[in-house]
């Protein structure tokens, strides 16, 4: 900030403290004679408000102690800590110097927990209990919240419990998925092909998967489909792997909004287009967590 | 119970039944203030039991989803139970203690009417999914201009009163009243600065950190000069006048409050610890909370003091008890809050029910309690009865609220500690022990406490609405201060 603020900031800060010490000690003493000292009777002030009238006791001595205190506790705070306009304060202090040694910290003390795995491949830790509790752990912490503690999936989000994969399930591509990121991107063909086109092709979808759906409509949609969708989901709509494009004959659905009949979901999916995103964590996570969350993801569908 | 004026310096025996002052609207603020109250705990049981029973939602949505109610319930304690509270009393005290009737009867009807219709308008905006998203400052733009026009009659109309007083000083009571109506005007012009950009939307004109600063600047201070400065000014006046003895310490008032106004406007940030504000801003918030405790518990020295000597009334009379209670509350909050403000504690406190135990031993400790006192001590004087239709209902009352709020605050103590100590533990691998929804679970038995303790709360304010009832409509008054005055007036 500007020297102006810097100065602006610390003057009224200092008026304040200040000001509230001034008012402590210019009322500290009353003048009370024995008689009252003794009786604990103080003189009244003389005003009478709807009857009111106001002793003019001392201040309690603990209360003004107590207070007179605090301002001193807050001077030598302000010492220490950032807080008088650009003053860094002498300890340095800051939060994110704070957080940094918290993390530095938990390295120091983690680290070496994990450093034992960076030699371990996904399919050994896989059988290996301690590190699944580990890896389990880890899901719970990250991913989670996208991905469901059961690792379920929900709208949007894959079920990764299922031997159907998007991206593939092999040890190394799970490691790749998590720590590079993935996007699924499905085009919105409303524009090309036209709601017509939306409508029959959707039908065709259905068909492909054996769901109920209108037979003439699916033909018409099929058209459509070897026209416009194998290039990615392939002739026969098993999809593929390599871009992410899911297979489309299996009763799967990454985008399946339950509160509606499942045709408007593939509607949608068809007019609109998605954009699936899983985030890298690279930058996040050390690459042996990556490993640890890989054979866990792994071990979840793994045969043995 | 006694609410016959100690005779003191008034010129006749009891002004009450004189019309030598204005009671009608305080009558009609008194009124609404237990309406207001009994409606807006309601809207909170129901918020209380959907943490329960999350299908309570769908009661009927979206209207009664808990985002919706939830501002509503807030809007409603704070502004229409706490608000009609403060108009009332204020009205009543600047009165008296100025000794000359307000300046004007129709701007303060016009205060009472233009509250009236906010409080409508927002009872009818927030379930309809109308907010500016800032907490305590929801309402959007047309009622924020609504609120401004009638705050500033109210402050003409308290100013005004204060500039005729026919004795020379002033009392504590209006300092309070006084800081609390300008520092609010002030708050709510600023953080509500807002772009329209319809009937029922608005953008404010703050972003990012500086607009979370302002919100904060403002919300804290909706506490420190709504709920604190404005009940300071309730409490120097009906604490003294219902235990009939003089004020404890005129110099401690001039300390505490001088220091508590010019330190309050400082606190915000502490709602703010490890975000995106600058850290020296958080450093003077917590700085600032911290020296704040002294200049908070200087008002409830004062207050408990002013009984010494009368403390024995405490055993016949439940509403004192209601005013020596909602002090002992007062105090614990005040020392809380200053603790709760210390960014190692708050780094525990922040995000977990804590904060809501915290907000309510003061929300129903402090501000309902006093309030409810304030209007057993009032109803009687403004309808020239001896006392409230039933004093045992007033005890009855007392017990429900005392030990609803001892429920409500424990449960949500022990719940906040858990939760803030379940969110930081961590296993021997450096992973969280528990799952976010672990500590959720966890908290159902505190949820289901809280409720009760909410529900009884509420209950004593359905025997209070009960009780006045009674009491107002009682065609012929117990006793009257002066055989002149006719039934129902001076109204």
């Amino acid at each position: 900030m500007s020297t102006f603020w810097s100065i602006w900031i610390s003057v009224i800060t200092i008026i304040v403290l200040g000001g509230c010490t001034w008012l402590l000690l210019a009322n500290r003493n009353v003048e009370l004679s024995d008689d009252q000292a003794h009786s604990g009777k103080a003189p009244t002030t003389g005003h009478v408000y709807d009857g009111i009238e106001e002793y003019d006791n001392p201040l309690p001595a603990w209360w003004f102690w107590s207070f007179l205190l605090s301002v001193i506790f807050s001077v030598v705070y302000l010492v220490l800590f950032p807080g008088m306009g650009n003053f860094k304060g002498v300890l340095n202090w800051t939060q994110e110097n704070q957080w940094q040694a918290e993390m530095d910290k938990a390295e120091e003390q983690y680290g070496p927990i994990y450093a034992q795995f960076a030699n371990t491949s996904v399919t050994e830790l896989a059988r290996d209990p301690i590190a699944l509790k580990m890896g389990q752990r880890l899901f719970a912490d990250n991913c989670a919240i996208c991905h469901g503690i059961d690792a379920n999936g929900s709208h949007g989000f894959p079920n990764l419990a299922d031997k159907d994969w998007l991206f593939g399930g092999e040890p190394e591509t799970i490691e790749a998925t998590i720590a590079h990121g993935r996007q699924g991107a499905m085009p919105a063909w409303g524009e090309v092909i036209g709601e017509e086109g939306v409508v029959n092709v959707s039908e065709y979808v259905l068909s492909l998967s054996g769901e109920e759906h209108d037979a003439e409509q699916a033909a018409a949609g099929k058209a459509v489909f070897d026209a416009t969708c194998t290039t990615c989901h392939g002739p026969d709509g098993k999809g593929m792997q390599a871009l992410g494009a899911p297979n489309l004959t299996d009763k799967i659905w990454v985008y399946r909004d339950h509160r509606y009949p499942l045709r408007l979901s593939i509607r949608h999916s068809v007019r609109s287009g998605r954009n699936g995103m899983m985030p890298a964590q690279q930058d996040l996570l050390r690459p042996e967590k990556i490993r640890l969350l890989a054979s866990y993801v792994f071990s979840l569908t793994a045969d043995d | 119970m006694s609410n016959v004026a100690t005779a003191g310096d008034q010129p006749v025996h009891d002004s009450e039944a004189t019309g030598q002052y204005y009671t009608g609207v305080v009558k009609a603020f008194a009124i609404m203030t237990v309406v207001w109250g009994v409606v807006g705990m309601a809207v909170g049981v129901l918020l209380a039991a959907q943490l329960v029973w999350p299908d309570l939602n769908n009661l009927l949505q979206p209207y009664t989803h808990f985002g919706r109610l939830r501002p509503l319930h807030t809007n409603a304690v704070i502004f229409a139970f706490g608000g009609c509270a403060l108009f009332a009393t204020s009205y009543h005290v600047v009165q008296r203690t100025c000794r000359t009737r307000l300046i004007s009867n129709g701007a303060a009807w016009f205060t009472f009417w233009g509250w009236q219709l906010v409080i409508l308008a927002a009872a009818i905006t927030l379930p309809m999914g109308f907010t500016s998203s800032k907490e305590y400052a929801e309402l959007e733009w047309p009622i924020d201009i609504a609120i401004t026009i009638v705050w500033l009659v109210y402050a003409y109309v308290f100013f005004g009163t204060i500039m005729k007083r026919t004795i020379k000083h002033i009392y504590v009571a209006n300092w309070f009243y006084g800081g609390f109506i300008l520092t609010v005007a002030m708050l709510h012009v600023v953080n509500s600065m807002e772009v329209p950009v319809s009937m029922w939307k608005s953008y404010s004109v703050y972003s990012g950190a500086i607009d979370a600063m302002i919100q904060w600047w403002y919300g804290h201070n909706a506490v420190g000069f709504f709920l604190t400065a404005g009940f300071l000014g309730m409490m120097y006046y009906f604490v003294p006048k219902q235990a009939e003895r003089p004020v404890y310490s005129y110099r401690l008032s001039i300390v505490h409050f001088w220091a508590l106004i010019a330190l309050y406007i400082w606190a915000g940030p502490h709602h703010l610890h490890y975000t995106a504000l600058p850290d020296w801003t958080q450093t003077l918030g917590m700085v600032m909370s911290l020296v704040l405790w002294a200049p908070s518990w200087g008002g409830m020295i004062n207050g408990i003091m002013t009984l010494s000597g009368a403390w024995t009334k405490l055993r016949t009379d439940p509403t004192l008890r209601f005013l020596v209670v909602s002090l002992s509350f007062y105090a614990m909050a005040t020392f809380e809050g200053p603790m709760m403000a210390i960014k190692s504690v708050n780094a525990m406190s922040h995000y977990t029910d804590w904060t809501i135990g915290h907000v309510h031993s003061g929300a129903l400790g402090w501000v309902a309690m006093i309030s409810i006192g304030a209007v057993y001590h009032l109803i009687p004087v403004l309808t020239q009865r001896k006392e409230m239709w039933s004093v045992q209902l007033i005890h009855a009352h007392f017990w429900l609220a005392t030990i609803g709020t001892v429920l409500y605050i424990a449960s949500m103590w022990v719940n906040g500690l858990m939760q803030g100590l379940m969110w930081r533990a961590f296993n021997d691998d450096g992973t969280l022990t528990y799952r976010f929804v672990d500590s959720v679970e966890a908290s159902y038995p505190g949820y289901f406490v809280r409720l009760l303790g909410g529900a009884m709360f509420l209950a004593g304010m359905l025997l209070m609405l009960y009780n006045l009832y009674r009491t107002v409509s009682d065609k012929e008054p117990e006793q009257s201060s002066d055989a002149a005055a006719a039934p129902g007036q001076p109204a």
